[in-house]
């Protein structure tokens, strides 16, 4: 095994919707990109490995991260794209979906990046790119548990971005808008709009929206930009 | 095995020393003191000695051990005192997990 010669990136929830789109640009963009998800994928590429892992689960953390650095020889970016929602009322929403959101939205985010800053700190550099939404800062009622799963992501950016500091790691964190994904496939049109309504700009973000904030982030010159919450749209 | 990880942990602190440019002055011994006034390391260097003797101790030994858990801190003495203490400790998870 040689050492890449391009950025190698891991993108979490890679086979679906915005970790899709991501993979698929960061290979555009000449990453060599580990992907992962707890199914296989269809998306082929010679610069793109998937590995199938939960990335709530740590054995299945490490992994992803294993895999990057075996293949690659090394690991440059995260971006903790996987996530999960579910909107409910608090009072009709069962301590299962409450863990389960937790699970992946904060577990994952935290274990992901504790094995990938273990790999980083070694070449005493690297980025992290965690997902949150503008949910949080809207306190966005029906869904408590999302929020609070999302809320412990925005958390943990920010103190991981103190932690990781000495090692040349920054960590931070996009906030998309409502977009047309599997997250918000059961969330009723007139929600949408209210929730896009809170917004200064009242429109979803774009995929290519999205992926412009985490080149921002994961760019080498970005190294004074940690502990950031951008919002898509402004909150 | 307890001499093998004496070696491997005196390693990973000399290899901390000196990326952080204060190797060549410094010896590292058994009784050596990981932490306070007379201690090898700092609290960052601590945490970067661990991960590494971590990493170490897995592509070595193909085992994967955490050495700063619960168990660890609710021990009546340290394993965190001395180069001694912390690689009799890794010696004694890596044999649990046999």
């Amino acid at each position: 095994m040689t050492e890449s010669a391009f950025p190698v990136t891991v993108v979490t929830g890679s086979r679906t919707g915005i970790g899709r789109h991501l993979a698929e640009h960061l290979l555009e963009q000449g990453h060599a990109v580990v992907g992962c998800s707890r199914q296989a994928t269809d998306l082929a590429h010679a610069r793109y490995l998937h590995v199938e892992a939960d990335v709530a689960d740590e054995a299945g953390a490490r992994a992803v991260v294993g895999a990057a650095r075996k293949t690659f020889g090394r690991l440059d970016n995260l971006v903790n794209n996987a996530g999960a929602a579910a909107m409910n009322h608090a009072l009709l929403t069962p301590a299962a979906v409450v863990e389960r959101l937790l699970q992946v939205n904060t577990l994952g985010t935290f274990l992901m990046s504790r094995e990938a800053a273990r790999v980083m700190m070694g070449a005493k550099r690297g980025r992290i790119v965690n997902f949150s939404t503008v949910a949080v800062p809207f306190h966005l009622a029906g869904e408590a548990a999302y929020v609070a799963a999302k809320a412990g992501v925005e958390a943990l950016t920010r103190v991981l971005a103190q932690e990781f500091a000495p090692f040349g790691i920054t960590v931070n964190a996009v906030g998309p808008g409502p977009m047309d994904t599997a997250l918000t496939r059961g969330v009723p049109d007139d929600k949408l709009e209210a929730l896009r309504a809170r917004q200064a700009i009242h429109r979803s973000p774009t995929l290519a929206d999205v992926a412009h904030v985490v080149d921002f982030l994961l760019h080498p010159s970005s190294g004074m930009v940690t502990g950031q919450v951008i919002y898509l749209g402004g909150a | 095995m307890q001499e093998r990880l004496e070696d491997l942990v005196m390693e990973c602190i000399r290899e901390h020393l000196e990326a952080s440019g204060s190797g060549a002055a410094v010896s590292v011994a058994r009784g050596s003191a990981l932490l306070g006034r007379d201690g090898l390391l700092d609290s960052i260097g601590l945490v970067t000695v661990i991960v590494s003797i971590e990493q170490r101790i897995e592509g070595e030994f193909g085992k994967h051990v955490t050495l700063a858990d619960e168990r660890a801190f609710s021990q009546r003495s340290s394993p965190f005192r001395t180069v001694g203490s912390l690689a009799e400790y890794a010696a004694g998870l890596l044999a649990a997990g046999d």
